[in-house]
């Protein structure tokens, strides 16, 4: 299993009977996965869908039928269509229970970055800063550092923010780490993984409880 | 009720360079693909356009922007088009950001005679920046003026010789807002049907907003399944 299908397994179990989820844009979409019919979670797409169901393949993608980073999807029973106005109608006035995100950045107080680097990388907002600031539940899903190894779970964001204080969690392909009361918390490790080594691949300062850490 | 069907040159007749236009669509489904061909053969240019992406490099709107013809475009997303990112670090085009769901409200605004609305979206952010901030009942909201266009490309499922309008699935997305905020709105339509047959219940769009309906018959390959966007 690849460290991505890990972190979007991990994900999964985060989501409650019945919860209403929106799954943003790489590992947040592997989650679909990992959910089960008799869990009663819709996911929202941004593009109009409630009750969005998974990929499908080529003989049975709808050329009007796609999800929001416009792969073809198919939807559950009982689902429901309706234009960009509604779909953030219903994401800025908090219906969503959990909001999967990726992250560039995710500073000690909860702050995310993930929609520009100035001058490098500009593919535009999207939905991700309403998401972000509106959803009841903000978590990140990430690799623990980036392409160069450097820490992005860093003290304060240098890069421009989505929202401030706005992730609850963290899940990574190392740990599992909570944003409480504006401090890190280590929950969980990843299966073969120290506490050592996530302590110095995080730059911002971590909480390490004295009890002994379950894996995933 | 009045017949508001054309053919697509008299429908994109009516539109001068430098307007602004509305472009449905959220990547392929609802883009009226068939509209946008009409504009690129109509000539007009130093077009503003306002679409929510900007297609695919070589798709939609892309092909407007590549072939030098949109001095700026509105939008909330340019993730999948390589091309007009290239662009727009190059300067050859002017891009304006918002999150997408306040460019839906600001498009609906405009379509609802409304002057502005006010948001916290961003209110932490750099798109704080140059924006005129108020404060009501102690929170700081942003001022987001509404947003109108000269003309609109509408692509819809079913119209009627009156121009009431049926969306198809996430085909749906900015269709219905845009088809409200522009001074003239043409819609491409993959059926035309007489009127009485759309039950008014199903109406997704009424047709006192629509002006020009162009029935496009046999769809063009650009309307097919993306096979890269298959998993």
């Amino acid at each position: 299993m690849s460290y991505k299908e890990k972190i979007a397994r991990r994900a999964a179990r985060e989501i409650e009977y019945g919860n209403l989820i929106n799954l943003g844009i790489g590992i947040p979409t592997l989650i679909s996965g990992y959910l089960n019919p008799e869990d009663g979670i819709c996911i929202h797409s941004e593009n109009g869908i409630l009750g969005m169901g998974r990929a499908v393949q080529l003989a049975e993608a709808d050329r009007n039928l796609i999800d929001a980073g416009g792969v073809y999807v198919d939807v559950e029973s009982g689902a429901a269509f309706f234009d960009s106005a509604v779909s953030f109608a219903l994401i800025r006035s908090g219906r969503l229970d959990i909001t999967f995100l990726g992250a560039l950045e995710v500073s000690a107080q909860g702050d995310l970055a993930n929609w520009i680097i100035p001058g490098k990388l500009t593919p535009g907002i999207g939905g991700g800063m309403e998401l972000a600031q509106k959803a009841k539940r903000v978590i990140v899903t990430m690799t623990h550092t980036d392409r160069n190894g450097n820490p992005k779970i860093v003290p304060n964001c240098l890069l421009p923010l989505t929202a401030r204080g706005c992730v609850n969690m963290i899940i990574s392909d190392l740990a599992v780490i909570a944003v409480d009361s504006g401090r890190l918390v280590l929950r969980e490790l990843a299966e073969g993984v120290s506490v050592s080594e996530v302590v110095s691949k995080t730059a911002a300062s971590l909480h390490i409880p004295d009890t002994e850490l379950p894996t995933f | 009720m009045i017949s508001k069907v054309c053919d697509l040159t008299t429908a994109m007749a009516h539109l001068r360079s430098g307007q602004t236009v509305m472009v449905g669509g959220f990547g392929s489904p609802g883009t009226p693909f068939t509209l946008i061909e009409g504009l690129l053969a109509q000539g007009a240019n130093n077009l503003d356009l306002v679409k929510t992406d900007a297609n695919e490099g070589g798709m939609g709107i892309s092909r407007l922007i590549e072939a030098k013809r949109v001095k700026k475009i509105i939008i909330s997303h340019l993730g999948l088009n390589s091309v007009v990112i290239g662009m727009k670090n190059r300067q050859e085009v002017e891009v304006e950001f918002y999150p997408q769901g306040i460019l839906a409200e600001k498009i609906r605004a405009g379509g609802a005679g409304l002057i502005a609305i006010l948001t916290d979206i961003g209110i932490d952010t750099i798109i704080r920046e140059n924006k005129q901030v108020v404060e009501l009942d102690g929170r700081e909201a942003l001022v987001e003026l509404a947003l109108r266009a000269d003309v609109a490309l509408i692509h819809a499922a079913i119209a009627d010789r009156a121009g009431n309008l049926v969306y198809a699935k996430t085909s749906q997305n900015f269709n219905p807002l845009m088809a409200m905020a522009a001074d003239r709105v043409i819609v491409e339509a993959e059926r035309v049907v007489e009127i009485g047959e759309l039950s008014p219940d199903a109406i997704h769009t009424p047709g006192a907003f629509v002006d020009h309906v162009v029935e496009l018959g046999t769809l063009s390959s650009a309307y097919e399944v993306l096979k890269h966007h298959v998993l």
